[in-house]
């Protein structure tokens, strides 16, 4: 019997996280423009509507340039300190990490009004330039956690047996070092690129009327028309997710159990 | 085992770890970093909590309104109410989840792992755009309720503090879930058997044995969902309304619509302090901090 109620509960926690997902993805294909539930008929129209909007498409490649040279940015950065934290002879090594997760714990509203402060009167609000910058900032910390923790579980005898075969440090690293921490890198490259694309505090702050990211343009069509659309572009939003971060976890669990075994 | 005079040479031309960085070498390769960190990180911050302090000469006038004004004072305590709230809510429905999660087996195993993991990986914005087409005037839970016959009129459910302490559980819960989910994976299911041989009962050998074990996740998982929700911005922005207003929201209203940064600067530098202290205080618990275990 406390079985039965125990399953009962966890059933309904569940249903509670998954519920949102699940509404959104229904309405993005449902006909009524309003908010209907459950929604009636099928329709691909918002999404094509989405696809179509020059305003959406606009702030859609915005944010995927920024993405991309955000996770390039922070993937390069974050690879070259974690070698320097983990393998290498820093002064202040425990300062340098305490400063490396800081953009992690401090609240992003203060971290965006700082910027915004910042970057305004330096032209960098609405700007692609100015957006890497802060994107980065808040990415790198992911790519320097993981490949830190890949770079661990990596045995410098071997980069070591590569320098006494003759090798220099820079060959020893791409042709040793760095196949075996790929996974990691990928992943922190992962990670830099979603802490980008799906980031709404910052990007509200310093975006600009032209230079607008998907994710300021959701919160104003959420604050000011709530479309169906919106629900198509969250559905895309979250496909991209759930395919990304699923890649990365199927590879994580596939490595884990050839580790085991 | 044999002495490799070539590999003791090398080891011996480096003051450091086999094959490790020198201190130099070391510098260069984090410079980019400090680099980034000092521009577009510490100097902003630290930019907006000077003019807390210096505008328009040295003063505590911004902060001597948040305490003066009750309005603000208001805000601050709502703040760290709902927070708690929200902290406690998930901790309740977290656990059983990360219990779950790491017990069940097979199929149901991927079921639960896809409840917590999906909303985890979808973004903020989606899921609190998701909580207003729940809980608006013509919104699902308010057809449910009516067509139920529970009540006549709609009832107002969005822009309530009730919305904010719902729509704020349910995106912080996976940071909830999933610090306690490692823990209890790693405590062997034969410790509370063994509870349960000795005589125990299930909810003893639970509370005594597995309970225990896992409260280092406990710990850090209800610090990462306080610390979360005392700054959170997104969801009380689009979920609550003026009268839900927490410290991040009170923030973004002074600087964009006020301008006025001195104070916004105090605001933020209360809500730093309180963010720092909780995490200087919880340095251990935090799980990011394992990524780093060399010292």
């Amino acid at each position: 019997m406390a079985r039965v109620f125990a399953g009962l509960g966890l059933s309904l926690v569940l249903f509670f996280l998954i519920l949102p997902t699940l509404i959104v993805i229904s309405m993005s294909v449902g006909t009524s423009s309003y908010i209907a539930f459950p929604p009636e008929g099928f329709t691909f129209k918002w999404y094509a509507q989405y696809f179509q909007d020059p305003d959406w498409m606009a702030a859609t490649w915005f944010s995927l340039r920024i993405a991309g040279i955000t996770t390039l940015a922070a993937t390069v950065i974050g690879t070259l300190a974690a070698i320097a934290l983990v393998r290498g002879c820093l002064p202040g090594k425990e300062f340098v990490q305490a400063v490396t997760i800081a953009p992690l714990v401090v609240p992003h509203i203060v971290v965006a009004v700082a910027l915004y402060l910042t970057f305004a009167p330096l032209g960098l609000t609405g700007n692609l330039y100015g957006f890497v910058i802060a994107h980065t900032m808040l990415a790198v910390p992911y790519v320097v956690i993981t490949v830190g923790a890949a770079l661990q579980r990596f045995d410098p005898a071997l980069e070591l047996a590569a320098l006494n075969c003759g090798a220099t440090r820079l060959q020893a690293f791409f042709h040793v070092v760095l196949p075996n921490i790929l996974p990691g890198v990928a992943a922190g490259g992962v990670f830099a690129f979603l802490a980008s694309f799906d980031e709404a505090t910052v990007a509200f702050f310093i975006s600009g009327i032209e230079g607008k990211t998907i994710t300021r343009k959701m919160f104003e069509d959420i604050d000011f028309n709530l479309t169906p659309v919106i629900a198509a572009v969250s559905t895309v939003l979250t496909l991209v997710s759930l395919a990304l971060m699923g890649t990365i976890e199927i590879a994580r669990r596939r490595n884990e159990a050839n580790s085991d075994g | 085992m044999p002495e490799n005079p070539v590999l003791r040479r090398r080891i011996r031309g480096r003051p450091l770890s086999a094959g490790g960085y020198g201190t130099t070498a070391s510098l260069v390769l984090v410079s980019p970093l400090i680099l980034l960190l000092v521009s577009a990180f510490a100097y902003p911050v630290g930019r907006l909590l000077w003019n807390s302090v210096f505008t328009p000469e040295p003063t505590l006038a911004h902060y001597a309104r948040i305490i003066a004004e009750p309005l603000y004072l208001i805000v601050l305590w709502r703040t760290f109410e709902i927070a708690f709230i929200v902290t406690a809510l998930a901790f309740l429905l977290g656990y059983p989840v990360a219990y779950a999660m790491a017990r069940v087996q097979g199929r149901r195993a991927i079921l639960v792992a896809a409840c917590v993991l999906v909303p985890l990986w979808t973004s903020v914005l989606v899921r609190s755009y998701a909580w207003i087409v729940l809980l608006q005037r013509n919104g699902i839970v308010n057809t449910v309720v009516q067509e139920m016959g529970l009540s006549k009129a709609p009832l107002q459910l969005l822009y309530t503090e009730g919305a904010v302490i719902l729509a704020m559980t349910h995106v912080l819960l996976p940071f909830m879930v999933l610090p306690i989910y490692s823990t209890l994976r790693n405590i062997p299911d034969e410790f509370a058997k063994a509870a349960r041989n000795l005589g125990a009962s299930a909810p003893q050998a639970f509370l005594r044995i597995t309970f225990p074990l896992s409260l280092p996740g406990a710990a850090a998982g209800t610090l990462i969902t306080f610390i979360l929700a005392l700054g959170f911005y997104i969801t009380p922005a689009l979920v609550g309304g003026p009268s839900t207003l927490m410290m991040s929201t009170l923030i973004a209203q002074q600087t964009t619509e006020l301008l006025d940064w001195p104070f916004a600067g105090a605001l933020s530098a209360i809500l730093l302090v309180s963010t720092l202290l909780l995490a200087a205080l919880y340095r251990r618990a935090l799980s990011f901090s394992k990524g780093f275990s060399n010292g």
